[in-house]
């Protein structure tokens, strides 16, 4: 075993900008005020979280919304820097932080294939010689033409899918991404990840989908309160996540 | 060994993304408009028929050829005030590729300021039409000093860029401010006038300007087919120093940009 994802006690915190963009005015309006948020408002995110993923590994993070997942993906993929600790990351990453960014609505979604492959890290050539399996694979046939702002959003999710697909990753990153698309394509998405796992790609998925993780991952980690909660077997911890969801009757 | 074909693996797929990015601002900058590319010479041609109505025929300005004059000017700065107005906005609205991609996102930049100047490159002929109805030949020091000022605009104009675009996501009123300031330096530059009407006591303007030399030395090379080299200089030396600037200022922030956004 072979850890390629170390997260060593990260923190991360966010500075709130909101009182300098407000304008002027305001600013100067409450300048104590102003001042005191500027030194001391800092959202905290993640505090102290440790982990390591290994090699070949699927890993699953779950947790309420805003509880720092999408942060933890964005480190991950270097987009951020955390503001303590260290993140250390051993292969290429493929983000798919998010099915389609990077897509034009005015291009046709063949443009849109040589566009998005070589933002996600593929060389045009790579793409070219890729592409009618990636447009096989999308199953959309003769609207690879049209400008894919007349394309459903199902159909826009299955080309992203496709073009993800074939970046041949090492590390995949993903959040929320299977939620779209018909049941079939699901389902061959869902194969496609599988396989993947099989073929020793490392996978991190941030998903509420909590039986799609439970199927995909061999551990998940929970995050609560900005850090790790739980961490362990799929089964237990999403069945922990589940009791501590429910709704109490008692405040 | 190693290290040189990893260096040149990821010089290639920098052109890469510069290549598709570019294609891309082309393809969407006239996608929906029926004129397309004529856009880009109707626009500065329209502004210097307004220039030439104000300052040929009620000023009367004494320089001769003045619309050719004026055009040879009008069109390169056209290149740099766009590039720089868009540049404020340009990481805003592509705020999903910088959150949730990897690549160099100053790649993004310098796609918007080549598309740029490839539609002033395509409106050069224009210039040529209106040399030759003027009795202008185009000359040989076309060949080198055209690509010579091409490379230079292009530094200054991407630095620059990089340093508004990457201020901007922290500073949002620099869109407004860079959009006041460049009609400021627009007459403070000689397009409409030549450098000679500039009275003494104020010559240092051409100096301290950095857009003054490159635009005099584009209507040299177009009019009089010669290429100033003490204003070739000049500029260069401010193309690099912009040049170094944006990248110092884009380096520094770069991390910050996918929390701002």
């Amino acid at each position: 075993m072979e850890p390629v994802i170390v997260f060593d006690r990260v923190s991360k915190e966010y500075p709130l900008y909101h009182r300098v963009t407000a304008g002027l005015k305001h600013f100067l309006l409450d300048l104590p005020g102003a001042i005191r948020s500027l030194r001391s408002t800092r959202l905290e995110v993640l505090r102290d979280v440790s982990f390591t993923v290994q090699r070949g590994e699927s890993v699953g993070i779950i947790g309420r919304n805003g509880a720092g997942k999408s942060t933890l993906l964005l480190m991950i993929a270097g987009v951020i820097k955390p503001c303590g600790g260290t993140v250390t990351v051993r292969e290429r990453v493929s983000p798919l932080l998010e099915l389609g960014s990077g897509f034009h609505p005015d291009l046709s979604g063949r443009e849109n294939i040589e566009l998005n492959g070589v933002l996600l890290g593929l060389s045009r050539r790579q793409v070219l010689t890729k592409q009618d399996s990636i447009i096989e694979f999308s199953e959309i046939g003769d609207y690879i033409d049209q400008p894919i702002r007349t394309y459903s959003s199902g159909m826009v999710a299955r080309l992203a899918f496709s073009v993800l697909v074939h970046l041949d990753p090492m590390i995949l990153l993903i959040d929320e991404v299977l939620a779209v698309g018909d049941f079939a394509f699901e389902k061959k998405c869902l194969d496609m990840m599988l396989s993947f796992k099989g073929s020793g790609v490392t996978t991190v998925l941030v998903s509420h989908a909590l039986p799609q993780v439970e199927q995909m991952c061999d551990r998940v980690i929970w995050i609560e309160d900005r850090s790790i909660r739980c961490c362990g077997a799929p089964s237990e911890v999403i069945a922990a996540y589940i009791e501590h969801s429910k709704p109490t009757d008692k405040p | 060994m190693n290290q040189l074909a990893g260096m040149m693996n990821r010089l290639s797929y920098y052109w890469d993304l510069t290549v598709v990015l570019t294609k891309k601002e082309i393809k969407i900058r006239y996608k929906s408009s029926v004129l397309g590319y004529l856009w880009s010479v109707v626009n500065p041609l329209s502004f210097a028929l307004v220039c030439y109505l104000a300052f040929q025929i009620v000023f009367r300005i004494g320089i001769a050829n003045y619309p050719l004059f004026l055009i040879c000017g009008l069109f390169p700065w056209q290149w740099f005030s766009n590039s720089v107005n868009t540049s404020t906005e340009i990481f805003l609205r592509n705020s999903s590729l910088i959150k949730k991609t990897i690549f160099p996102k100053s790649v993004i930049v310098l796609a918007l300021v080549l598309q740029d100047m490839i539609h002033y490159v395509l409106s050069l002929p224009v210039i040529a039409v209106v040399a030759l109805h003027y009795q202008v030949f185009p000359t040989l020091t076309w060949l080198y000093g055209i690509p010579l000022l091409l490379l230079i605009q292009l530094a200054m104009t991407y630095g620059a860029a990089l340093f508004l675009a990457s201020i901007n996501l922290f500073f949002r009123d620099m869109a407004r401010l860079v959009s006041t300031l460049t009609i400021l330096v627009f007459y403070c530059t000689p397009i409409l006038y030549s450098e000679s009407m500039i009275p003494p006591q104020y010559q240092w303007l051409l100096y301290v300007n950095p857009l003054a030399p490159l635009m005099a030395n584009w209507r040299s090379v177009l009019l009089d087919g010669c290429l100033l080299p003490d204003y070739l200089l000049l500029s260069a030396v401010y193309a690099l120093l912009i040049l170094y600037t944006g990248h110092q200022v884009y380096e520094r922030f770069r991390w910050r940009f996918a929390e701002v956004l």
